[in-house]
């Protein structure tokens, strides 16, 4: 049986940065170890000798001509800035006081 | 004009176009009153413009004005498609059916809204979607649920479940949906519609919002097989863009797609098709397997050979995706960050965590937290190894267990979906039993193969769906075999049968899905 805690929750959600009220922590306490309890079938198989699989078509290497070639237009992408300084995005402070 | 225009098929709609009977206006318009006059009770639709749509017919009828020779105009010319909430075109909204891209507008076009738009196609706005493509049955929407036409009490399936009941319900001949662990067949399955799951790699995913990158493919909805192949002609191909989109040609599918039933079932003879015995499943309705036996019946009758076959590894199919899928959900959601684009919420004192933390918590639904907080622990220290390299290696047991059976059959036939339409809110309460609804197609996905879904009968008076599953590239052989299906069952009495509530669809006191959807949710919520 899973045994995900309640603080292994936050942690899961804190690495996922999302914002969860006690209430969503609570409900998905109960269905995350609900779901990984069905993990547990895949212990029964021998994979040991398995090689993983990431993609299915075998396919390698893909390349394009290395050309110049217009990108998006810079006003309208900036204009779906939820805040805009000018021709830059306005992102949180990451450094000083606030930064950790 | 006394032909009702939405009823044709496509191609019955270009040939119409190509010979004046009716221009594409008149054709646009159609669709666009039928939309006008039921969609409040199906609600299969996010938005539409008329004015879009009526642009892009205007267009198409002057192309075919303009044309001295006809039959060189692109087959799609004219001819209304609708795409679901998760592809871009250039200057429009598109959510994914998610709170947190209200307000987005699409700086570009995907790769198939362009190939579309040159081929002429009447592109009328998007359909409704569960959350981020997570989910069975449409009502992981953020903006409601989408009512089946055959019964208005009961989901379409999902995730493209307003692609699956727009078709089902007249609104267009034709349809895109994206198909991660069976997102187009099983709403195909259960709106009585047939979908495609093409071969990964078959059609780019530039410009749809992502899921599960090494799982998502893109595919057409329509009423008949050879309306879906036209559609797959459409999208197919190489673009440089998606470096996984694959360098094999793509055959033309209507060619060895007959008109005539005799023709198109000829193929079935010797041929050697698979029934994989762990795909009759636990939990499957009796109901549902007699209608699947009675099609395997048929394709024996008009001379398919039919093989058991073992896909060993299918009852950990749904472990294994419930890894992985989480796992690269949780890595493509991690850019909804509130900086670029999309819903944001700025904390006052700038701890930039916070910001995420807020943004998030409150941009993503239930359904899709639930899969980043499954992801990011499979995918967190200490875990890697247990879950997803060890659901990358299962991955590879199914994949094998497919390439065995193909070593033996031409294509596998199975059923899509263990069950019928279900009611509003019969599997909110628990996300596994939701999961269940894909039991049948999310191996598909694993191991990156075609699958279409074809109707194939009724059960409770509600649409099933016969699954085919083909080897890589093998589309061509499904829609023979899906052609085939049709023509050896077209005098059977539920091909000839509308779904059942488009006449109440038509009443303006019917009630829309979203209050339908709301009220058991509520009720659910008070008896806890």
């Amino acid at each position: 049986m899973a045994n995900l805690s309640r603080s292994d929750v936050e942690h899961v959600a804190h690495l996922a940065r999302l914002g969860l009220s006690d209430e969503e922590l609570a409900r998905l306490e109960g269905q995350l170890n609900h779901i990984v309890d069905q993990y547990a079938a895949l212990v029964e198989l021998d994979t040991e000798h398995i090689p993983p699989t990431a993609q299915t078509i075998e396919l390698e290497n893909i390349l394009r001509d290395d050309v110049v070639r217009p990108g998006l237009k810079r006003d309208e992408i900036l204009a779906l800035a939820p805040q805009r300084a000018g021709d830059y995005f306005v992102v949180p402070p990451i450094l000083g006081e606030h930064g950790n | 004009m006394t032909t009702d225009l939405t009823r044709l098929t496509a191609r019955a709609m270009a040939a119409g176009l190509r010979a004046r009977d009716f221009s594409a206006v008149e054709l646009t318009t159609a669709h666009l009153d039928r939309m006008d006059r039921t969609d409040h009770a199906l609600h299969a639709w996010v938005w539409w413009d008329r004015d879009l749509a009526l642009g892009h017919a205007r267009e198409a009828d002057e192309r075919f004005a303009r044309a001295s020779d006809k039959s060189t105009l692109p087959a799609l010319l004219g001819i209304p498609v609708a795409l679901k909430d998760l592809v871009l075109t250039r200057g429009d909204a598109a959510t994914a059916g998610s709170a947190i891209l209200k307000g987005y507008v699409s700086p570009y076009d995907a790769h198939i809204s362009e190939k579309l738009k040159q081929a002429g196609a009447v592109l009328p706005g998007k359909t409704n979607m569960d959350e981020f493509a997570m989910g069975s049955s449409t009502e992981y929407s953020s903006y409601g649920s989408t009512a089946n036409p055959w019964d208005l009490e009961r989901v379409p399936g999902g995730s493209s479940g307003g692609s699956a009941a727009a078709v089902a319900a007249f609104h267009a001949p034709l349809s895109i949906g994206t198909d991660t662990g069976g997102s187009i067949r099983q709403p195909a399955a259960l709106t009585g519609t047939v979908g495609l799951k093409p071969t990964y790699g078959r059609v780019s995913r530039y410009g749809i919002v992502a899921f599960a990158s090494s799982l998502d493919q893109i595919g057409p909805f329509a009423r008949d097989v050879r309306d879906a192949a036209v559609l797959l002609q459409a999208i197919a191909g190489r673009d440089e863009r998606d470096s996984t989109s694959a360098p094999i040609a793509v055959p033309d599918y209507l060619s060895t797609l007959p008109d005539s039933d005799d023709e198109a079932a000829a193929p079935l003879r010797g041929m050697r098709l698979g029934l994989p015995r762990q795909y009759f499943v636990e939990g499957m309705e009796p109901g549902v397997e007699a209608v699947i036996r009675e099609a395997v019946a048929a394709l024996a009758a008009a001379g398919a050979e039919i093989v058991d076959i073992d896909l060993p590894h299918t009852d950990y199919g749904l472990a294994t995706y419930y890894i992985v899928a989480p796992a690269e959900a949780s890595a493509n959601l991690a850019r909804y960050d509130g900086v670029r684009y999309g819903h944001s919420i700025r904390e006052p004192g700038g701890d930039f965590i916070a910001d995420y933390l807020a943004t998030r918590g409150s941009g993503f639904g239930a359904e899709v937290k639930r899969r980043i907080m499954l992801g990011t622990y499979a995918l967190s220290a200490g875990y890697y190894d247990a879950y997803y390299l060890k659901a990358q290696k299962v991955r590879t047991l199914i994949k094998t267990d497919f390439d065995r059976a193909f070593e033996q059959v031409d294509a596998l036939v199975a059923p899509t979906s263990p069950t019928v339409a279900f009611k509003f809110g019969a599997r909110l309460q628990d996300p596994v039993a939701m999961y269940l609804s894909d039991a049948c197609t999310l191996p598909v996905n694993m191991a990156g193969l075609p699958g279409l879904s074809v109707p194939c009968g009724l059960s409770d008076g509600l649409p099933v769906g016969l699954q085919l599953i083909g080897g890589p590239w093998d589309e061509q052989k499904l829609f023979e075999l899906g052609r085939a299906y049709e023509a050896i069952t077209r005098d059977d009495g539920w091909r000839s049968l509308d779904p059942r509530d488009l006449p109440a669809l038509e009443d303006p006191s019917t009630p829309s899905p979203v209050e339908r959807a709301a009220a058991v949710r509520s009720a659910q919520a008070a008896t806890g």
